[in-house]
């Protein structure tokens, strides 16, 4: 089963005729997902890889019934393209673009709430349920399905660990990344509520890192849930003041160092790993 | 990105918020008319950082022949490793009270945050220690902008509704989104005779948004800037292995191990989506420019990323320093053996690469 996405879920492309868009939407239709249409402003009437473009998000769901988007659109556009598919009604929205102003993502946010939307990202690798489903950019190979639910906000670390978890045997039951800017859509905390509801899911490993304080907002929730968390925290060894790549991962005087963020997680007795194969070591010891 | 004083101010200006007069000079000698003509004066470094008057960048002066030799002093000295290439020289304007006004992002509750606080002219984050209840935090709604109210209960804070200080603070929130800053702040913003003046000019700059911003960077030729140039992202760090990367936790994640296994990286680099010949090239060479580096670790995980590149830009970039790598795609059995066959080291996790380059480094100690 998994979370947010299922076999069934129906999803639509934004940006599907470009490059990325292209090569992306044959790497998840090669793992299982249906894709059902493709938008490109101009582009209507053609179609990528056998499946349909229209001009608009709107005729795309009219003609498709699209459940989910993916949104592969450049930075500039990226907000735009959010809001079309918030107003045509798409439930959930997967923004992989990474570098889109935080001035546009603070607006889109706003306009988020007051709608049924719910966005994953931006700057994200997306949402993998193995076996069934797969929105973003995540290799294909590397999932194996399975109980352990996994939400991240980098990109190719949470790989690492999705593909160490797999050869140790341990599969997963959803992966998400929720993406390294400073603001984006759906939280730590959203998500871990959906795996302490989600049957499939009987652990899960959260992939922090420096910067903010999502990490320690979720910690009462936590707390809370019935089932273990397992915590791995990234740049213990960041100087304070510099931008380490995400534009979110950055340490700043009002704090967000990795330390912190360790400290209160062990302040609170969750368990943190030291690095991604610590964390498949304490996995394999419960499971 | 962060402004330097002198381009924030004149945007400020532009907006009508008070700063006071000066002129911006890059020879000493300038420094006389100047005084000549404004009297008694301030000479600021124009450098991007902060801490500039601790480290003697900030300093009034008295008469022309003052500001000339102070200029000289001023002017080519470093702060925090930035060489000071530009003299704002201002006008001496007594304040009768300093205050802090800015304004910045809260990221947990994703908007706009104004902050002000009746203690100008000092560290804004050592008053939040201090004396909390000093600071007003105002959160406005990104999609509405300020509201005058809001604006009157700010300026009703700091100094009984002032309502030169609501128009200022209407017209710096229109600073703050019309520039894409991620900061803007005025401290101190001062209550002088002549009424209510930015005495100095903060402006960050969100990068992802100079698409649409007209900003001149300043041209400078360190590892960082190329690295920028080529969509890249390097950070300098204080240790002798070098780290190439794909993903930002991942890199920050293999800093992690190395300091685990008793090593220190020299750098951080993310080399983004660019894991292909060229950029393997440039990434080696920007890396190994550093000459503390002893040993240079190559961790790429990738989906589609195609090894047999990777391997011959690594092997084509003629560095000659022990180089560990992971490397996982595309032909990537063919990437192997051809760094295999150049000696190379070939590690199947993070992990191991963190723990044979920090043997490989104290080996060549």
């Amino acid at each position: 089963m998994g979370i947010l996405i299922d076999k069934d879920t129906r999803l639509l492309v934004q940006g599907i005729t470009g490059s990325v868009g292209y090569f992306q939407t044959k790497q998840m239709q090669d793992f299982g997902t249906n894709v059902v249409a493709g938008v490109t402003p101009g582009k209507g009437g053609s179609k990528v890889n056998g499946v349909a473009v229209f001009d608009s998000v709107a005729d795309a769901v009219d003609a498709t019934k699209p459940d989910a988007s993916v949104i592969f659109v450049p930075p500039r556009f990226a907000a735009d393209a959010i809001y079309e598919a918030c107003d045509s009604g798409i439930e959930l929205i997967v923004c992989i673009t990474e570098g889109i102003p935080v001035h546009d993502m603070m607006r889109v946010c706003a306009y988020l709430e007051n709608s049924s939307s719910k966005l994953i990202g931006p700057n994200c690798p997306g949402i993998t349920t193995p076996g069934g489903s797969k929105i973003g950019i995540m290799p294909n190979p590397i999932h194996r399905p399975g109980n352990v639910g996994l939400v991240s906000r980098s990109g190719t670390l949470t790989y690492e660990i999705i593909d160490l978890l797999s050869k140790a045997g341990i599969g997963q039951s959803t992966s998400v990344g929720i993406g390294g800017d400073p603001i984006t859509g759906i939280s730590f905390i959203e998500i871990l509520r959906l795996f302490e509801e989600d049957p499939e899911t009987h652990a899960v490993v959260m992939v922090g890192e420096i910067g903010g304080t999502a990490e320690q907002d979720a910690i009462d929730l936590i707390k809370q849930m019935s089932k273990p968390v397992f915590a791995y925290i990234v740049g213990v060894s960041a100087p304070p003041g510099k931008t380490m790549g995400h534009a979110g991962a950055i340490v700043s005087a009002g704090g967000g160092t990795a330390l912190e963020k360790i400290q209160a997680f062990e302040r609170a007795g969750i368990t943190i790993g030291r690095s991604p194969e610590d964390i498949v070591r304490i996995l394999k010891n419960i499971i | 990105m962060m402004l330097h004083e002198h381009a924030a101010k004149d945007i400020f200006s532009k907006y009508g918020i008070p700063v006071p007069q000066s002129s911006l000079i890059v020879d000493a000698e300038d420094a006389k008319d100047c005084a000549m003509r404004l009297g008694k004066v301030v000479l600021k470094a124009q450098v991007a950082t902060g801490g500039r008057g601790k480290a003697g960048g900030i300093l009034t002066v008295a008469t022309p022949q003052e500001a000339v030799q102070n200029a000289r002093r001023i002017l080519g000295m470093p702060i925090k490793g930035l060489r000071v290439k530009k003299l704002l020289v201002e006008e001496f304007v007594k304040p009768e009270k300093e205050m802090y006004l800015g304004i910045t992002i809260d990221r947990k509750e994703r908007c706009p945050i104004i902050m002000a606080s009746s203690e100008g002219g000092m560290d804004i984050e050592e008053v939040a220690r201090t004396s909390p209840e000093k600071i007003l935090r105002m959160h406005i709604d990104p999609l509405t902008g300020v509201h005058d109210y809001q604006a009157r209960a700010i300026s009703q804070f700091l100094d009984k509704g002032n309502t030169a200080l609501v128009d200022i603070i209407m017209k710096l929130y229109q600073v703050f989104t019309d520039n894409d800053c991620t900061l803007a702040e005025i401290n101190p913003l001062a209550l002088t005779e002549r009424g209510v003046l930015a005495l100095d000019a903060k402006m960050n700059i969100d990068e992802n948004a100079l698409f649409r911003q007209k900003f001149e960077e300043e041209e400078e030729d360190t590892p960082s800037a190329t690295a920028k140039k080529n969509g890249m992202s390097y950070v300098a760090l204080d240790g002798d292995i070098g780290c190439i990367v794909n993903g930002a936790g991942l890199a920050m994640a293999l800093l992690d191990m190395i300091k685990h296994y008793g090593g220190e990286a020299a750098n951080f680099m993310d080399v983004r989506a660019g894991a292909n010949e060229e950029q393997m090239k440039i990434a080696m060479h920007l890396v190994s420019s550093n000459t503390n580096v002893k040993a240079i670790i190559v961790n790429i995980f990738g989906g589609i990323t195609k090894c047999d590149e990777v391997a011959r830009g690594i092997i084509d970039s003629g560095v000659k320093l022990p180089v560990v790598i992971r490397l996982t795609g595309t032909n990537e059995e063919d990437g192997k053996r051809m760094l295999e066959e150049h000696g190379m080291i070939l590690a199947s996790t993070s992990e191991e690469a963190a723990r044979e380059a920090v043997a490989l480094g104290h080996s060549h100690r």
